[in-house]
């Protein structure tokens, strides 16, 4: 019990090394490496008014560049609202022993 | 809840929630906010009603049938959009280059479809929240 | 500013611990309202006004409502 308990502690503290060394190893937000650093970004605010009309840049992120993740988003919320009224919806008892039966 | 000021407040005030909600998803590409947030707005005056005037009455103003139109609406207007664009520009969801008005940055009526997708936006972010919320308190019949 | 900012994130810990400790599940749930009232004016205070105003209308608004409809067809206590 003892040694499973030790074997234990050594594993998840090797594994938390390992995991804090790669952090450590990440790529900071201002240097060249990241990947999060490319043109994207500066041609969003460049030319998001230009190409969409739209002045707000978010809006037309969400609602032109990315418009297909939004409908995935909408997807999502028709998605759940089926689930919870099929769950939830209230039918009265004979109904419900009706639809037993069959 | 039968009090006379919360319903004469309530009366007062829900028609101005309304409005903001509206205004909101309508500058969605103007100024900050957009689909989500106004069509939660909207939702949330319903469930006020709701709550003050009780669930049938409510039922009233927000079927079931409505209910339904309403979150397959939503939806289908948003895929419509895009088929246009198919249709036009020869991908999906495409804007400006489908040929919708880009008019002048910073009025009302610009961004092409980006108010009609903020418009279908709102229509299902209501609905999904008054009809979760109907859902939810209903009390069941023995 | 910074140091404004650093007083709400001090105060968003103690409410998420606050909540945590709460046994009457309707106070857990007014906590959380006032933990995303504060995370939305974080936000305001970060420059993204798109994130605040859905954070105050979902999270502060519908998010509670929900929660109190559920409640209100289970128990109170946990």
């Amino acid at each position: 019990m003892m040694m499973k308990r030790v074997l234990t502690l050594v594993l998840f503290l090797s594994l938390f090394g390992l995991l804090a060394h790669n952090v450590m190893e990440m790529p900071g937000k201002f240097t060249v490496d990241a990947p999060a650093y490319n043109d994207t970004t500066q041609h969003y605010l460049d030319n998001a008014p230009s190409e969409t009309g739209a002045i707000n840049v978010v809006g037309a992120i969400l609602a032109d560049y990315r418009a297909f993740d939004t409908l995935g988003e909408t997807i999502v919320l028709f998605t759940s609202i089926v689930a919870v009224a099929s769950i939830l919806k209230v039918t009265d008892k004979k109904t419900r022993e009706e639809s037993h039966d069959e | 809840m039968n009090d006379i000021i919360v319903k004469t407040v309530a009366r007062i005030l829900i028609p101005f929630i309304q409005l903001y909600g509206i205004f909101i998803m309508l500058h969605g590409h103007v100024s900050p906010g957009g689909g989500f947030a106004g069509g939660a707005m909207i939702g949330t005056s319903f469930v006020l009603y709701t709550l003050v005037f009780g669930i049938d009455k409510s039922k009233k103003k927000f079927s079931e049938r409505v209910s339904e139109y309403a979150e397959s609406g939503g939806i289908l207007l948003y895929i419509a959009l895009g088929l246009i664009g198919i249709i036009m520009a020869g991908s999906f969801l495409t804007n400006i280059d489908a040929g919708f008005p880009k008019g002048t940055p910073g009025s009302m009526f610009s961004g092409g479809m980006i108010p009609l997708l903020m418009i279908g936006i709102g229509i299902k972010v209501a609905s999904t929240f008054i009809t979760l919320f109907h859902t939810l308190i209903e009390e069941e019949e023995a | 500013m910074v140091w404004l900012n650093a007083l709400i994130v001090v105060f968003l810990i103690v409410c998420a611990i606050a909540v945590e400790r709460t046994k009457d599940l309707v106070s857990a749930v007014v906590i959380l309202s006032a933990y995303t009232l504060m995370m939305s004016v974080l936000w305001l205070m970060l420059h993204t006004p798109d994130v605040a105003l859905t954070e105050a209308a979902i999270g502060a608004g519908v998010t509670c409502i929900l929660f109190l409809a559920v409640i209100s067809r289970t128990e109170r206590y946990e």
